[in-house]
């Protein structure tokens, strides 16, 4: 996603880029980045609580009516829990990333991905 | 408790699983920086997701998102799309912790819809876009970006939000 938000201000167009994973965005680089410190899958606040959702998309705003240069980061002034058991467990042996038919999935997803790729090699036209 | 390391967290995980070949994270020293040069309250503005997210539809009619495969090229589908016929595929998110049962949690389309009616935005471009995350730096960068710089053009976009999952 970084490197599409990066292709767009390349070209004229801000961007304003909100996100759970620090580390990937900010190696990445883009010009403003709202930092959500929420578990992978809310980067815009809260399932079902419409003022967080304002609050951390007005972040977003306001770095682009303020921002003068790029990587610049922002971080939500908010919390997911008092127990961040949630940090420590991600990727671990006891909470297994992908799973069953999510893991099959990403597998045949990636396969699919391949063939596509070698299918362009041969008649010399993107897919 | 600080943020949470992926980089270290995922490469240490498939190691574990017998992967030996990291994965090697896009990384650039030179970030390019766009100035906002209008109001946004003036400002036309699009939402592009990596979120997986997809149409629940009936029939098919108008949106090109009636048959997505597992990996792909950008698709797009009307801002206006009713929100109870959004959601996302998506499998990469934490699934132990939260769920993706809110659009708006992560593809925020009806705050976007509130925020131009309060008169802060200016209006919602026409179409939302999806990129997959191709696997490849390369395609995202040389074929998924442009395009969706071409249709934000084609739409009069002024301002676009990302969002990842």
């Amino acid at each position: 996603m970084s490197l599409v938000a990066r292709h767009l201000e390349a070209n004229g167009i801000p961007t304003v880029t909100f996100g759970t994973a620090r580390d990937i965005v900010e190696l990445c680089g883009v010009a403003r980045y709202v930092f959500v410190d929420f578990p992978l899958g809310n980067p815009c606040g809260r399932p079902f609580d419409t003022t967080m959702q304002h609050s951390i998309i007005e972040l977003g705003l306001g770095l682009l009516e303020t921002a003068t240069g790029p990587r610049l980061t922002v971080q939500a002034p908010v919390v997911w829990s008092d127990d961040e058991r949630w940090k420590e467990l991600i990727f671990s042996d006891e909470q297994p990333f992908l799973e069953g038919e999510a893991y099959d999935n990403w597998m045949e997803a990636k396969q699919s991905y391949r063939d596509n790729k070698d299918d362009s090699r041969h008649d010399g036209r993107p897919r | 408790m600080t943020h949470v390391r992926y980089i270290d967290k995922t490469r240490e995980y498939y190691l574990g699983q017998g992967y030996t070949k990291p994965y090697e994270w896009a990384h650039h020293d030179d970030v390019p920086f766009a100035a906002l040069n209008k109001p946004l309250a003036e400002c036309t503005v699009a939402l592009v997701s990596t979120s997986d997210i997809a149409v629940d539809s009936d029939d098919d009619e108008g949106l090109d998102t009636g048959h997505q495969p597992l990996v792909g090229n950008v698709y797009s589908f009307p801002s206006d799309t009713p929100l109870d016929r959004l959601f996302s595929r998506q499998e990469h998110y934490d699934k132990y912790a939260t769920t993706l049962d809110d659009t708006n949690s992560y593809f925020p389309i009806s705050r976007l819809h509130e925020l131009v009616d309060r008169g802060r935005l200016g209006s919602v471009a026409a179409r939302s876009h999806g990129v997959y995350t191709a696997y490849s730096h390369r395609k995202t960068s040389e074929v998924d970006a442009p395009e969706v710089l071409r249709r934000c053009r084609q739409d009069g976009v002024d301002v676009a939000i990302l969002t990842p999952v």
